[in-house]
Formats: structure tokens, sequence, C-alpha cells
């Protein structure tokens, strides 16, 4: 007869987790230094001017001159990619902020005074939330051909009831406590007992939906440019060099693999960072 | 309870004829006048133009033009491609076979790899088998379908040569064989989610006293598996069922487009980037009311499943 296996490993789990957070923590911060870096000074710290042709070489493999190889009309894949982290983030930057600036005050107001205007602003963001984004997207902006702030604009629409939902029940379990009670009674106005003491309360869940909504626009921004919607044609983002990447698979391969793992790190570094501050903000208050 | 059922159906119902409403309304808010939107690549004569207006009743006022479509409409009549000429049922039919294959292996590969996953990371909490299955999810989240994609093409594709990498392929074990790297691509990224609830799920159900207690009377691992674990851990599943049957529909475009796999998903993207109006709003129609009744029914079977929530809704 053993001692149950879950006793045993209980503290080593405990002791696994705080050594392993850190370390994956440290990597996503690297790489998304690297990503903000490569977004503030692009075309300052590229090897190459990413829009120089060489139509004489066209398109080629890894070389030391061109290190993830060129595109179709010679350009340096690597140079582009460093640039084109600006296009590729811009928008999902600006909806982020949209869902902090007006998903988050929504759910607040939604989850503090309840009743109809809780009804007014959950029903709304239900409607919205039971629709597939990415299609709509699509539709909308390849029949509409609205350009790129337009594309942001209907991102930003559709992401809002995520923030609104999460950050409307955080606050909900914050209502119900009889710190704001207190404050009610001490005679202070609605708004200030939002911003001044539900925010701080529910401010891990919404950094934490902040990033995560930065993530989900940042896959809904590459997908469009990756199937040509809402994009330029030809602009040096991650999606649309996927694009190309696919016509010149057996040329040059990185044209695909670089942006594409630009993407997926990028992505995953801002999730991770998330769920860390999420971990780190709510432990304070703990 | 019967009460909220009808209701819900209403609020669906409504909720179809506004989106109806929006779809229909597409052909007027795309750029140019609607006869040349129609027209596309024909000529622009007096003759056709006066023969379209006819054929979409433009002459009469908006509203009732969108009676005409909607009437039409429910009757799966939504016009003629205006590419290809032929009807829109017609090119929508033609495309369905591929795009239910591509659902079904999907599903496969997330409820026979992704739910016994997201078990084991929730039973063994904390062990490296837990934490190497947690990073993938981590990633497999991050990463949008079409690069998952291409990536697998890449490397199966091109390099091992194993798939091959365009197409559908001709007749059960050729469709399979074509299918499987889309799949695989699709199934990443759904099943990352499906494996994080699970984990999640089995992660609060081991917790639970009777699953301390069923321990303590000396129940076999497997034997707690089945018969507490898996039975509790389903109703959330079930929940997020419709959030990923809804989530694949956009999977579904991006991984068709990547495979070159003639699906309703890369219909889409075909017909808006042609400006195939017709085409786009039938479509748009279809999956709008696929969106509708999957929600109904996953607030339905919630109810049947767990009874306390029939309580709260009265």
């Amino acid at each position: 007869m053993t001692v149950s296996p879950e006793i045993i490993t209980e503290s080593r789990v405990d002791r696994a987790r705080l050594r392993r957070l850190p370390f994956l923590t440290a990597v996503a911060l690297v790489v998304a230094l690297a990503v903000t870096v490569a977004v503030a000074f692009g075309s300052l710290i590229a090897p190459h001017d990413p829009d120089a042709q060489d139509l004489i070489l066209g398109a080629s493999g890894r070389s030391a001159e061109h290190w993830l190889g060129t595109d179709d009309l010679g350009r340096d894949v690597f140079s582009r990619m460093i640039v084109g982290a600006r296009a590729a983030l811009l928008g999902p930057l600006v909806v982020a902020f949209v869902t902090l600036v007006i998903g988050a005050p929504l759910g607040l107001m939604a989850g503090f005074y309840g009743g109809r205007v809780d009804g007014a602003i959950s029903r709304g963001a239900d409607l919205i939330w039971a629709l597939p984004a990415l299609l709509v997207a699509i539709v909308v902006l390849g029949v509409v051909d609205g350009g790129y702030w337009l594309t942001v604009a209907v991102i930003a629409f559709l992401s809002l009831p995520h923030m609104i939902r999460l950050s409307r029940s955080a606050t909900l379990v914050q209502a119900r406590l009889p710190y704001i009670d207190a404050v009610r009674a001490l005679g202070l106005s609605g708004p200030r007992i939002m911003s001044r003491h539900v925010f701080p309360n529910v401010s891990p869940t919404v950094v934490a939906t902040v990033l995560l909504d930065f993530v989900g626009a940042l896959i809904v921004f590459s997908s469009l440019a990756f199937l040509g919607i809402g994009f330029e044609p030809g602009s040096a983002d991650w999606g649309t060099m996927l694009a190309s990447g696919k016509e010149l698979l057996f040329i040059n391969p990185w044209l695909l693999i670089g942006p594409g793992i630009a993407i997926v790190l990028t992505a995953a570094s801002v999730t991770l960072l998330g769920d860390w501050a999420y971990e780190r903000l709510s432990e304070r208050d703990a | 309870m019967l009460v909220y059922v009808v209701n819900r159906f209403l609020v669906a119902f409504g909720l179809l004829i506004v989106v109806s409403f929006l779809i229909f309304a597409l052909l007027a808010i795309s750029p140019g006048s609607m006869e040349t939107t129609l027209l596309g690549a024909r000529p622009a004569t007096p003759e056709t133009i006066d023969a379209i207006r006819d054929e979409y009743h433009l002459n009469q006022p908006f509203l009732v033009q969108y009676w005409y479509w909607a009437r039409d409409a429910a009757q799966l009549d939504f016009g003629r491609s205006i590419t290809s000429g032929d009807t829109v049922t017609h090119v929508v039919q033609e495309r369905l076979p591929i795009s239910f294959a591509l659902a079904g292996y999907t599903l496969l590969l997330v409820l026979v790899v992704g739910v016994p996953l997201g078990l084991l990371a929730g039973i063994r909490h904390g062990t490296r088998a837990d934490r190497v299955i947690t990073t993938f999810t981590v990633v497999g989240m991050s990463a949008p379908a079409f690069a998952v994609g291409l990536l697998l093409l890449y490397v199966f594709g091109v390099e091992l040569g194993w798939f091959p990498v365009f197409g559908a392929g001709d007749g059960f074990v050729d469709r399979i064989h074509h299918l499987t790297l889309p799949a695989i691509a699709l199934a990443l990224a759904l099943g990352a989610l499906v494996v994080r609830q699970t984990r999640a799920a089995a992660l609060d159900v081991m917790h639970e006293d009777y699953v301390t207690f069923a321990r303590a009377r000396g129940l076999s691992r497997s034997r707690l598996l089945g018969a507490y674990a898996l039975r509790n851990v389903s109703l959330p599943i079930v929940t997020s069922a419709g959030f990923i049957l809804i989530l694949a529909l956009s999977g579904a475009v991006l991984v068709e487009s990547v495979f070159s796999l003639a699906g309703v998903g890369s219909l889409v993207v075909e017909s808006v980037t042609t400006k195939d109006v017709p085409v786009v709003q039938g479509v748009a129609l279809m999956l709008a009311f696929y969106v509708i009744v999957i929600n109904v029914l996953i607030d339905l079977s919630v109810m049947v499943i767990d009874p306390r929530t029939r309580y709260s809704v009265r």
C-alpha cells in the first residue's frame, strides 16, 4: 500500500510552478521587448532597405547577405519582417486600447448599476458575442472596401463584448462586498466609486483581458491580411507576407516560416504575459 | 419553462430577420451602383440594365426589394452567381461535401485527442505532462489557423512529402489522405480550447468531496475517471461546444484557403474578392442561420443536462 501520489506531488507542484513561471515569462518578456523595438525603430535596425528591389536576384533562399532570403521582387525578407511589425501590430494595439477605454467602463457600469443599464449593455454584448468575428469582418470589409481604419473600427467593435462580459462579472463580485456599501454610505457618487474603488479591484481581470484582446485582434488582422481583405496588396505586414510566401513555397520557404513564427511567438508571448500579470496583480490583493 | 423556450425561439427568429436585412443591405453599400454590381463583367447596355432592374425589382422601393429577396431566400432561392451564372443554391451545394468531411474529421480529432489530453492534464495537475500540455495549448490558441496550416503544409507536404499540398482528392481513402493536414491544422486551434476547458473542469471535479470519498473507498483510477470525472466534466464541454462550433467557421475559411479546398469557407473568400454579391448574401445568410441555430441548441441543451438552470430561467 503506497501513499496516494497526489499528496506527495502537492508540495513539489508548488515549487515547480514557482520555478516554471518566471522562466517562460522571461522568454515571453524578451520576445515582447524585441517586437516592441521592431515596432518603434523598424527601418532603423533593419539590415536592408525593406523596399529595395533586386529584380535580377528575384526570389532566393537563405544566404549570408539575406538571412531569410528574398521575395519575388528581390526584397530582403528579414528586413521586411522587422519593418512589418509596425503594420501588423498597430491595428491590434488600437483595438486593445478601444476595449480598455470603451469596453471596460461599459462592463463596470453594467455590473455596478445592474437592472436596466445591465440589461441593455449585456444584451447588446451577447448579441455581438454570438457572431463569428472573422467571418463578419471578411464579409463586411470585403464587400465595402473601406481601407485600413474601417478594418480597425470593425474589429474593435467585434472585440468589445469579450471585455464587457469579463469586466462585468468581475464587477459583480466586487459590488456585493461590504466596502462598496461603506463608500456608498459616505455619499460618494456612482462614477467616483467605480473609478476609485471598484476599478482597482477588477484591474487584474481588465489587464489580462486587454492583453488577450490584443492577441485576438492580432490573429484576426493577420488572417485578414493573409486573405488579402482590408489590406493593400504588397504591404510589408506579416499576414500579407505569409500569403505571398505560399506562392514561393518551393523557392524560399522562409518567406512563410519567418512571418508565421513571428505571429505565433508574439501572440503566445503576450498570452503568457497576460496570465502572469493576472496572477501577480491578484496576489497583491490576496 | 415553456415560456422561456418559446421566447428563445422568438428572439432567434427576430435576430434572423435583422441579420437578413443587414445582409441584404450589403448590396446597397457595396461600392458602385447596384446595377453595375449585379451585372459584373457582362456588358452594360440599356437592355441588360433594364433586364437586371426587372429581375431584382430595382425600380421598387428598398423595403419592397428586401421583401422579394427574403421571400425567395426563405425558399432557398438566392438568385444567380454573377461570375458563373449558376444558381447560388447549386454553387453552395457543390461546396458542402468537402466542408462536411473536413468538419467531421476535425471533430473526430478534437474529441479523440483533445478531451483525453485535457482530462490527463487536469487529473495529473502540476506534473510534467500537465505542464507540457498546458504550454502547447497556449501556443495552439495563439497560432492563427492559417499559420499552422502553412507550416504543416511546408513540413509534411513539401519537405517530407507525406501528404498532398492542395485539393481534396477523390474516393474515401484519397480524401482522408488529402484532408489530414487541413483537419490537423483546424483541430490544433480548436483542440487547444477544448483541452483547456476539459482541464479546468477536471481540476474542479477532482477537488470535489465525492471524488475524495470514491478514492477513499479504493476505487480504481480508471473507474474514477469513467464514472465520476468524465460525466461531470461533460457539462462545461457541451457549453463551450457552441462557441467552438462557431469558431470552427472562421477557422475553416482560413484552412480551406490555405489548402486550396473547394469548400464553403473558401467560397466566402472567393465570392467576397470577386464581388459576387448574390453568392456572398446567400452564404452569409446560411451561415448566420447556422450560428443562430447553434446558439439556441446550446441554450436548450444546457437546460436539459443541468436541471439547476431550469429553475433560474423562470
